[in-house]
Parts: C-alpha cells; structure tokens; sequence
C-alpha cells in the first residue's frame, strides 16, 4: 500500500507581498514529494486555519517578512487547537530575529527557519516531526 | 584580414588555457566567457550604440557631466514606527549628510488600511511609518523645509493619497506645489507582479497612475510622477535581464496608458523615473544600467515618436539587493553593499540607497544606517569611481555584455508585446512564473554548491545571536489607533463627507481626473482608509492568483 502523502499548507499570513521564500519552499516540498497548497498573499488567520482544515493538512508552514509573527504566528496555533487540529505540524520561517523564536517555539511554533535555511533542512524537519 | 589574425590568436590563446583550465572544473562553467576581445563588439559603432553622456541614446549618461557637477542624491529609505520616531530619523539622517530623504510606509498604510483596521493588526509601524491621516503627515516632516528637501515615497496604490498629503503639508509651509521635488513609486504593475501592495484591479489603477500624470504636469511639475522598478522584480529572484525586460514592459504599458487617455507624449514623459536593483556581480549589473539607458531611449524615440530629450533620458534610483544580504556574519554584508555601491556609480545612477548590515535580521539600527551612508560617501569621496563618466565604456567585456542583455531584454518585450502587453502578461501570470523560475534556479544552485554565498554554503562559522537590533512593539499600533480616533473625533465630520461623496461620484465617472477630489478630502482630514474604502466601493478589489 502506498504510504499517504504528506500535505502542506504554505501560507502567508499578514500584509507582506514578499512570497519569494514562501513559493521556493512550496516547489521545495513539493519537488520532495508533498502535496502542497500555497494560500497567496495576505491571508488573515481565519482564512489560513479554514485552508488547513478544507485541506485536511498535516503541515502549515508560515511566511512572514513583515515583522508580524509575534502577534500571528501564536494566534494561528491557537486557532487550529480550536478546531481540533492538534496534530497539525505548524513550522515558520522569514525575517525573525533570534530573540523571538524561544517565544514562539513556546507558543507551538515546533521550528522557525531563517535567511539561509536550504530547503532540505524544512523538508527533513517535517519528514521527522510530522504526526 | 586583421580579424583573421586576432581569431588565430584567440585560438592559441584558448588551446593555452585549455590545459589549466582542465584543472579547475568549478571555475569553467560560468555564465560569461573567459575572456572579451574586439571579436566580441562586430558591429560597434562608438556614436550609434554610445555617444556622448547626456546624448542620444545615453548609454553612457543622462546628464553631460554626471559626477563631475555634482553627485548622485544620497537617498536612504527609512521610516518606522510613528511619524514622531520617523521624523526623528530623516532629520538625523539629514544632519549626517544624507542629501535626499526616502520615506517607507507600514503595510496597512501602503494597502490602504488605517491603523485601527482589524486587517493592521500586527502590522502598524513595522515596515514603515503608519500615516492615516494629514495630521500624522504634518507630523512626519516638521521642521523639515519641503522648499528645500526632494522626498521620495514608497507608495504604489494610494500613490495619490500620499502625494495630495504631501502637497497639503507644503500649502500649510507656505511652499506652492510647484516648488515641491520628489518622487512617488505608483509602479502598480510591479506589485501585481513581484512586490503585493496592490488594492484596486489594473484598470482604475491605471487611471489613477494616469490622473496623476496629468496633475502633476500641470501643477506638481517637478514631480517624478512614477517610478517604474525592476528592483522589486530583481528581490523576487529575476535575473539581470528579466529585471530589465518586465520593468521596460510596464514603462510601455504606462505610456501606452496615458497616450489612450490623450495625453502627449512629451507633457508627462519626461518626469517618468525608474527604479534599478544594484545586485551582486558588479560588471554585469553595469551593463544593465547602461543597457536599460538605451533600450528605454530606442523605445521612446522609435516607438513612441518622442520629440523632446527628457521624454528619452531613463533617470534612475537604486538601491542594493536587500536579497543578497546575509543573516550569516552580518558584518560581511558591509563589503558586498561596497561592491553593489560601485556598480550603481559605475553604472551612472541618480540616486541611491546604501542597505545596512543588519537588515536580513531586523529594521537597522542607527550606527548600521551610518556605516550604508558613508560607503556611499566613501565611494564618492575617496574610490575614484565617480570621477570619470561611464568609467567602463569601451570594456570589451561590458561593452558585449550591454549588447546582450539589450538583446535579452528585448526578445521579452516582444513576446510580451504579442501577449497584448505587460498587463495581460501579468494577468496570465507569465511574468510571475518568469521570475518564480528564477528565483527557483538560484536557490537550488545555492544548495548544490553551484554558486558560492560566502558564510551561508562556504565559509561558514558559529556564530552567538546578533544583540542590539530595532525592535517595534505592539504598543505602537495601540498608540497611532488612539491618536487616529481622536483625529476623526476633531475634525469638521460634515466636510469629510462632503469630499468623500464628492470623490465617489468622481471615481464613477472614468472622464474625472480624482487628483483635485482625493486632495479636497486629505484636506478635511479624511483618513488614508475613508479615501481607499470609497475607492474599493467603486473600483472593486484585485485576487491574485498565484502561480507555483
């Protein structure tokens, strides 16, 4: 039997148009062999929590250049938890300082990945962590 | 024949080379050739494909004595927080030499969205100042002389919201808008593309571009109206020559835009200005300068039956490849804005931002702000650089490499001229799948090693966290909310809505030039986001589709 294959929800919460990062990762995972659904700019948390549950995900990778990802990245967890969607994997990446990851690892961010991360390094992550 | 003898000598040449060459595998399969001889400019005529600087076509500058008068403009985009910290910065920035300012603009400002929108949550004050109302405009340039300062914004869709603020604070200095100097970006076909601030879909933006050509011509005439940039397409992952075809497209799209709407050529072409991105390999981004020069002079010339000079000269900022940064042993990325600094210069540019080492983290502190000003004065003061014009001019090497990203970059302008042009080639998503593609290329020759980013694949070291970079807190936005809701609270509500009727029924008639209205309502004080809601009211909202 075929294993299922893994699905991911590339999103891209607040208003940044920076989707550079966001779209090599999308060919990245999908190029590794995921199903990947790229949700296009500026997406509000409820649109992002409605596309994971729509898509029935098991990944939501979250870009964000903005600065933002101290307010939307935990309200994001939050808001799957809410649904049920425990056992989504939620990873991040984009401009985020060192400073902030502790923060956000701790509100259910499981990794955040920075300017230079090879692709393979997102891919590897999330063929270990995934549920 | 002399060619004869130079290609058998060539050929010796290369049966040298050969032998080492054999040696160094990783070094062979560069994009451009080894070496650059006479072979390589067939063709070349000095007057034609040159002439002087300040000549038809202007391969080699638009002004006759480029950095001999005086330099470029040394224009560093800055702006954060309220229009108090921005203020704060530009007058720094002005006191330490700085000779131009370049306002950047939070994410809910540039897509229309006052601060205490449910869409700014997160977003107030991060990328730029917050600006919903003339009131925090008065604020962003107190003390500042606008008779004196020429002031760039980064602002595309509500382009003409922030120009009709900026003439109102100039009404209130005593400085008549026909005095003021700067520029706005209003390039929206670039943030269908690459960049993503748009609001409204491509035809009233269009019209919206247009109007303002219009006004300005008439009443703001040393405005640059627009300026049309490849350096958001270049960020998204473009190569030299795409960065060059797709920011040309749009410049013929625009012109095409304002030529249906009657006007003539020459009244509002000479004030459109351009946006170049100053990326890693030097000699190559010189070309695209001088290149990018005598593409646009082809085209407004030939294309365009142009009459007057200024309509053909391509005048241009830049800014260095904030991509190119590295979050990896920041202090290297110092030495990279060197090099990218030169390749401006070199290349004739008319103004130029420095980025700061920091910026692959963070928003840059002040001291990295200094440090990006004075490489620029450095290169101007002490390189050598800025004191022959178009220094490479004759280069074998950049002399074929301009001809052949001329070359590229028009083989793209036709194809997307047989598209039906760069709006419909947007609209297909071609141009976003263009630059995807490349962008794709880049980062997988990244990791196979391919191509060498010193510290990131190469070189690399531990490395504690950087300390000390800017941070913006969220109590910034809770702040400009409250003062933006007192603004509304004071202000004179029954002249408010006058305008924004009035500036309804002027968007419902495609005839109306919505220059004079939107600058009625700022007036009154309406907000940033009153005016872009009547305007989604009639002009509906753009939905991207995006392309993986």
């Amino acid at each position: 039997m075929a294993e299922k294959r893994i699905r991911v929800l590339v999103a891209k919460p607040g208003l940044d148009g920076h989707d550079r990062g966001a779209k090599v990762v999308a060919r990245a995972l999908r190029d590794a062999g995921f199903e990947v659904i790229y949700t296009g700019l500026r997406q509000t948390p409820e649109q992002i929590v409605e596309a994971a549950l729509q898509e029935d995900v098991n990944v939501v990778a979250l870009s964000l250049l903005s600065g933002a990802h101290n307010t939307l990245f935990p309200k994001i967890v939050d808001m799957l938890h809410e649904k049920g969607m425990n056992d989504v994997l939620v990873i991040g990446g984009g401009v985020i300082p060192d400073a902030d990851i502790p923060g956000l690892e701790k509100a259910g961010i499981a990794a955040v990945f920075t300017p230079g991360t090879p692709t393979s390094d997102v891919v590897d992550f999330i063929k270990k962590n995934v549920k | 024949m002399a060619n004869d003898s130079l290609k058998n000598k060539l050929a010796e040449y290369e049966a040298v080379c050969e032998k080492t060459i054999a040696k160094f595998p990783e070094r062979k399969n560069l994009a451009h050739k080894r070496l650059y001889t006479p072979l390589d400019l067939e063709g070349f005529d000095y007057e034609k494909d040159l002439g002087f600087p300040g000549e038809y076509p202007y391969t080699r500058g638009v002004q006759p004595t480029m950095y001999r008068s005086r330099f470029w403009t040394m224009r560093m985009y800055a702006g954060f927080s309220t229009a108090e910290e921005s203020n704060k910065r530009y007058r720094y920035l002005i006191e330490s030499g700085a000779t131009g300012l370049s306002c950047a603009f939070d994410l809910p400002t540039q897509i229309g969205y006052d601060s205490d929108d449910a869409m700014a949550e997160g977003e107030v004050g991060k990328v730029g100042v917050a600006i919903d109302s003339l009131a925090d405009m008065e604020i962003l340039f107190k003390g500042i002389d606008l008779g004196k300062v020429s002031t760039s914004m980064t602002i595309n869709a509500p382009a003409s919201i922030l120009l009709a603020m900026y003439i109102a604070v100039g009404e209130k200095q005593g400085v008549p808008s026909t005095e003021l100097r700067g520029t706005i970006q209003n390039d929206i076909l670039k943030e269908y593309a690459a960049r993503g601030t748009y609001i409204f879909p491509p035809k009233p933006s269009m019209r919206l571009i247009t109007n303002i050509f219009e006004y300005c011509s008439q009443n703001v005439p040393k405005w640059n109206t627009i300026s049309i940039s490849g350096y958001h397409i270049r960020e998204a992952g473009s190569t030299a020559a795409q960065e060059i075809a797709f920011t040309i497209a749009d410049g013929i799209a625009y012109v095409e835009a304002a030529l249906k709407a009657g006007l003539d050529v020459d009244t509002f072409a000479g004030r459109l200005s351009f946006f170049w991105n100053a990326h890693n390999n030097v000699l190559e981004e010189v070309a695209k300068f001088r290149a990018s020069r005598r593409l646009w002079a082809n085209i407004m010339k030939d294309r365009f039956g142009a009459k007057n000079p200024k309509s053909m000269k391509l005048r241009f900022h830049t800014q260095t490849a904030g991509s190119m940064l590295t979050a990896q042993q920041v202090d290297n990325n110092i030495v990279r804005v060197a090099l990218q600094t030169a390749a401006a210069v070199m290349g004739g540019t008319q103004s130029l931002h420095t980025n700061s080492r920091d910026e692959a983290l963070a928003l840059p502190t002040e001291a990295s702000v200094q440090v990006a000003l004075r490489t620029q004065q450095i290169v101007a003061y002490e390189s050598g650089l800025a004191d022959v014009v178009d220094p490479l001019g004759g280069s074998y090497y950049v002399e074929a490499m301009t001809n052949a990203l001329y070359d590229e970059a028009m083989t793209y302008i036709k194809k997307i001229d047989e598209m039906g042009g760069a709006v419909e080639a947007i609209e297909k998503g071609y141009i976003q799948k263009e630059i995807q593609d490349s962008a794709y290329k880049w980062q997988m020759e990244v990791e196979s090693g391919l191509r060498t980013i010193v510290g990131v694949n190469k070189f690399q070291v531990e490395e504690p966290p950087v300390k000390g970079l800017l941070k913006i807190d969220n109590s910034v936005g809770v702040k400009q909310a409250k003062k933006t809701q007192e603004v509304r609270a004071n202000r004179d509500q029954a002249a408010v809505d006058a305008a924004l009727k009035a500036l309804k029924a002027g968007a419902q008639d495609e005839n109306v030039n919505l220059m004079p209205l939107i600058l009625d309502a700022v007036r009154t004080y309406a907000t940033l986001g009153e005016i872009c809601n009547v305007l989604r009211e009639v002009f509906g909202e753009y939905k991207a589709h995006s392309t993986l």
